[in-house]
């Protein structure tokens, strides 16, 4: 069994354990020369006392490896608590023992290294008492919170808060002398707080409940919630009128916190939602907006941009995080050749028909899946997330933002801005404008509306090819993925208003929004069926949308 | 001149529609006596598999009359006319539930076998009545009906046309595609309702009702294309032209366009919920995937195919179309989404009158030829 194995063993097997302990073991692995040069003197080793059967003895060996500074402590002592920690009968050597089919799979305790396969008979179990197990957990908490890693030292400190004692309550108050890190001084004094509640003075039961006041964490609200329960049970017959009421109050705040912050998190996946709608409908803003030109194809050219990230992750695999920013002008000039190409060959002829159009491109939908399900099969691909754009930011316990969220939601509004520019400042901006006004006056002055025409379904199918790149790393590419999107991009465009750029990025966000909020309360698809529903409604209102055109142009 | 050309069409149309029926005749006792008659042993006999696919061609042409009635005929392209085909085939698939009884898996009398399964304890209001065939045979039309009035008069009263009203007719039959596919609505969700056994007290595997069911279509076809006929030819069929050819104009010179657009849209919806009806006992299931919007639009193309405005030519278009999907999604599968979406396109670009247009030119051609 090598390193790596252990590791995904004491995942399964240990669980809440398990978290301080794997960065415990990369640290081990750091010392890793260290521990093998000491590993052949066995019997010199601070731990062999463990082998001992008197319990207190036993104590008395933990304190002494303790304080011996031993690199493999921590894994020791964790895999003795774990009651993986095992004698081997023939030497009486240390060695962890992981439970194989009939017998155990053995290690060296103070090398890491492999001692092959033993079975149940060949070894003994290092045994514990409750008094040996306080005793362990005091020391796996003091030694991972002396830890020079503060990530370290933050999960041990999380891991020991969820059992505080009065011993790790002392030891909590030792450490925050020196502890500098204020996410980790938090839950210390936390903990010290939580000690606190235990004590007999109401006095000191106040400060505590003072310090807990701002906290998040789920444990502290548990032990809040206890203190406040009712008495007629007589389990809170200890605590006094003054204490309950302080309890309650900070309990109410913390409550409050906590809704607040949901609220702020309801919003942000609003937004974000609303951004990924904003990246799929702007496209079409431009094309059905500015030109009155509907495209049913426009949902295929945003799969057509999440299959060229495909294409150029398969290209260059060596190089994932820097694929994205290969793919996104791929993915513009991939889906504005295919727009143009669209609009050259079918939708030129078919200009004052909308109707036709409608149909026209929706037939070339179908031709663009059916060749996307020929070439790539009709399977999902994976599209792979470069290292930069996972994780997550975490605000506070309750509160983090997936990194790849919180940047396609600045990629949407850079790529929106970046059009009201091209639409605003520009020579094509204008020309567009000027001929979705008035065609023919357009002309008269020069502008080559033929072209126009191209460019603007160039640029509008283009955007669609750079949604395509920021939802293959939300959802799932396949020959599908564009259909799950049309509707929801026409309702954006319809619901804003259409020929307006901000009418779609305020449709947007209020859409997603208005979805995430719906949602907890109604369920995903309830949620998406009560949004259609109020735009059938609000368009009986203002049938133009929430920002119409004004003027002659469009009555006609 | 104008007067001479419509008159000179209603006749063409007369005569159109007199051999489709004709046709129509023949076929469904030629079908039905090749499949009970002739023996299994001659060439000549026919399988119950082609009985049940022309049953279905002639659902699909009922329904394509349905939507050429509002496309062709109001210029309302609805692209969610396959949700009242498909409320039309849940009312009479709820119908055919009740009608299982004690038969079904969990052997419950009064309720069906997925609601036993989701651990449901009472049957819920909205499927009261169902055991009763006049009663479910009213929901086949009442139902579709009823929404198609309300749609409708939401939507033609704040006057949204054009494209916005075909998104948003999409974007009802998407809506109702989720809320079906949902355990909550009590529809069966994904699974549908399926495992029929009996209509009306006749086995539903037998080969007499399979070819009742048929002829069922059959005449349902023809009655369909003579009261489209109709209403086409009466005053509100001529109005309902007018406003699709010149809505302001029509507004103008008084006509109430909405009411107009919205009893044809409701008579339209009507005649799609009963090919929905005949639909679903002939494939034995009626599942939310009908709702697809997919299929929806699948049928604006028949009739695109066909010829718009034509009845006929709806009729014609459905059936060449599923003849080539059967055929195609058969042999090979691929090429089926590539035709249809190459149908899509050239139809709109080169053929916007259809294939019946391109008769009628051949003739037109042949008669101008002549006196020269």
């Amino acid at each position: 069994m090598n390193f790596s194995s252990w590791i995904l063993f004491f995942r399964a097997r240990t669980g809440r354990a398990f978290f301080a302990l794997v960065l415990l073991l990369s640290l081990a692995n750091s010392n890793w020369v260290g521990a093998e040069e000491i590993a052949p003197a066995v019997d010199a080793s601070p731990f062999a006392g463990l082998l001992d059967d008197d319990f207190e003895r036993k104590v008395v060996t933990l304190q002494n490896a303790e304080k011996s500074g031993h690199a493999r402590t921590l894994v020791i002592f964790q895999a003795m608590l774990d009651d993986k920690l095992f004698s081997r009968k023939e030497d009486d050597r240390l060695v962890f023992g992981y439970e194989i089919e009939d017998g155990y799979a053995l290690t060296d305790a103070l090398s890491g290294e492999a001692l092959g396969e033993a079975g149940k008979r060949d070894v003994r179990r290092v045994s514990l008492n409750n008094a040996l197990r306080s005793a362990l957990l005091t020391s796996i908490a003091r030694l991972s919170l002396s830890s020079p890693i503060t990530s370290v030292r933050l999960s041990a400190a999380t891991s020991t808060l969820k059992e505080i004692t009065p011993e790790t309550g002392a030891l909590f108050r030792e450490r925050l002398t020196h502890e500098t890190d204020s996410q980790v001084r938090d839950i210390l004094s936390n903990g010290i707080a939580l000690v606190e509640l235990d004590d007999a003075d109401d006095a000191v039961k106040l400060r505590g409940i003072a310090t807990l006041e701002g906290s998040l964490n789920q444990d502290v609200r548990n032990r809040l919630a206890r203190v406040v329960e009712a008495r007629a049970d007589g389990t809170n017959a200890g605590v006094s009128e003054v204490v309950r009421t302080a309890a309650t109050r900070a309990l109410a705040s913390i409550e409050q916190r906590l809704a607040w912050y949901g609220f702020l998190e309801n919003v942000f996946f609003g937004i974000s939602l609303g951004s990924v709608l904003l990246l799929a409908a702007v496209g079409l803003a431009i094309t059905f907006g500015v030109m009155g030109v509907i495209n049913m194809a426009h949902g295929e050219l945003i799969m057509l941009g999440a299959y060229t990230t495909y294409v150029v992750q398969q290209l260059m695999p060596n190089h994932i995080g820097a694929s994205l920013a290969v793919a996104v002008p791929m993915a513009f000039l991939v889906a504005a050749l295919v727009g143009i190409a669209i609009e050259r060959g079918i939708i030129r002829f078919l200009y004052g028909r909308p109707l036709e159009t409608l149909l026209a491109t929706f037939g070339v939908s179908l031709i663009l899946q059916q060749a996307v399900r020929s070439i790539f099969s009709p399977l999902n691909r994976s599209v792979q997330t470069p290292d930069w754009m996972s994780g997550s930011l975490a605000f506070n316990e309750v509160l983090s933002i997936t990194y790849s969220r919180l940047y396609i939601v600045a990629f949407a509004f850079f790529v929106f801005m970046i059009l009201v520019l091209v639409m605003k400042k520009t020579t094509l901006g204008l020309q567009v404008r000027a001929v979705a006004q008035n065609r023919s006056m357009a002309r008269a002055m020069g502008v080559r509306s033929g072209w126009v025409d191209a460019m603007t379904f160039g640029l509008g199918s283009g955007i669609a090819g750079v949604a395509g790149v920021a939802l293959s790393q939300l959802t799932n590419v396949g020959p599908n993925m564009g259909q799950a999107y049309i509707i929801d991009s026409f309702m954006v465009v319809v619901f804003g208003g259409v020929g307006n750029l901000w009418g779609t990025f305020v449709g947007a966000l209020s859409l997603g929004i208005a979805n995430k909020f719906l949602e907890p309360w109604a369920g995903a698809v309830l949620a998406k069926i009560l949004v259609l529903v109020a735009i059938i409604l609000f368009i009986q209102k203002r049938p133009r949308g929430l920002f119409p055109q004004k003027g002659r142009a469009v009555e006609g | 001149m104008a007067l001479s050309t419509v008159l000179e069409g209603w006749s063409r149309a007369r005569r159109a529609d007199t051999t489709v029926l004709a046709v129509l005749v023949i076929t469904m006792i030629g079908v039905s006596l090749l499949h009970l008659v002739v023996p299994e042993t001659s060439p000549f006999h026919l399988t119950s598999y082609t009985v049940v696919l022309l049953g279905k061609y002639f659902c699909f042409a009922l329904l394509a009359i349905a939507l050429d009635l509002v496309w062709g005929y109001c210029g309302i392209l609805s692209l969610g006319h396959g949700a009242f085909f498909a409320l039309g085939g849940y009312a009479m698939g709820m119908y055919l539930m009740r009608q299982v009884g004690d038969r079904g898996v969990y052997g419950n009398a009064e309720l069906p076998d997925f609601m036993v399964f989701l651990d449901w304890k009472e049957l819920p209001w909205y499927w009261y009545g169902f055991d009763q065939f006049w009663f479910a045979a009213l929901m086949i039309v009442l139902v579709p009906g009823a929404l198609a009035y309300v749609f409708g008069w939401l939507a033609f009263r704040s006057r949204v046309t054009g494209v916005y009203l075909s998104i948003i007719t999409q974007a009802l039959t998407f809506a109702l595609m989720l809320a079906f596919f949902r355990n909550e609505m009590g529809f069966g969700g994904n699974n549908g309702l399926t495992d029929f056994k009996e209509i009306l007290g006749f086995s539903m595997q037998s080969d007499g009702v399979r070819v009742a069911l048929f002829v069922a279509s059959g005449i349902a076809l023809a009655v369909g294309l003579i009261v489209s006929r109709f209403v086409v030819n009466s005053k509100l069929g001529r109005v309902v032209v007018a406003v699709r050819d010149a809505e302001s104009r029509a507004r103008f010179v008084g006509y109430q366009v909405e009411n107009y657009k919205l009893w044809i849209f409701v008579f339209s919806a009507m005649l799609a919920g009963v090919a929905g009806a005949l639909y679903v006992p002939q494939v034995g299931i009626i599942n939310p995937g009908e709702f697809s919007p997919l299929n929806s639009i699948e049928l604006v193309v028949w009739v695109a195919v066909g010829g718009r405005a034509t009845l006929y030519g709806a009729i014609i278009g459905a059936i060449l179309v599923n003849f080539a999907k059967t055929y195609f999604t058969g042999a090979m599968p691929e090429v089926w989404l590539f035709t249809l979406g190459a149908l899509f396109v050239l139809v709109t670009i080169f053929l916007p009158t259809g294939v019946v247009g391109l008769l009628d030119r051949k003739r037109k051609v042949k008669k101008v030829a002549q006196p020269v």
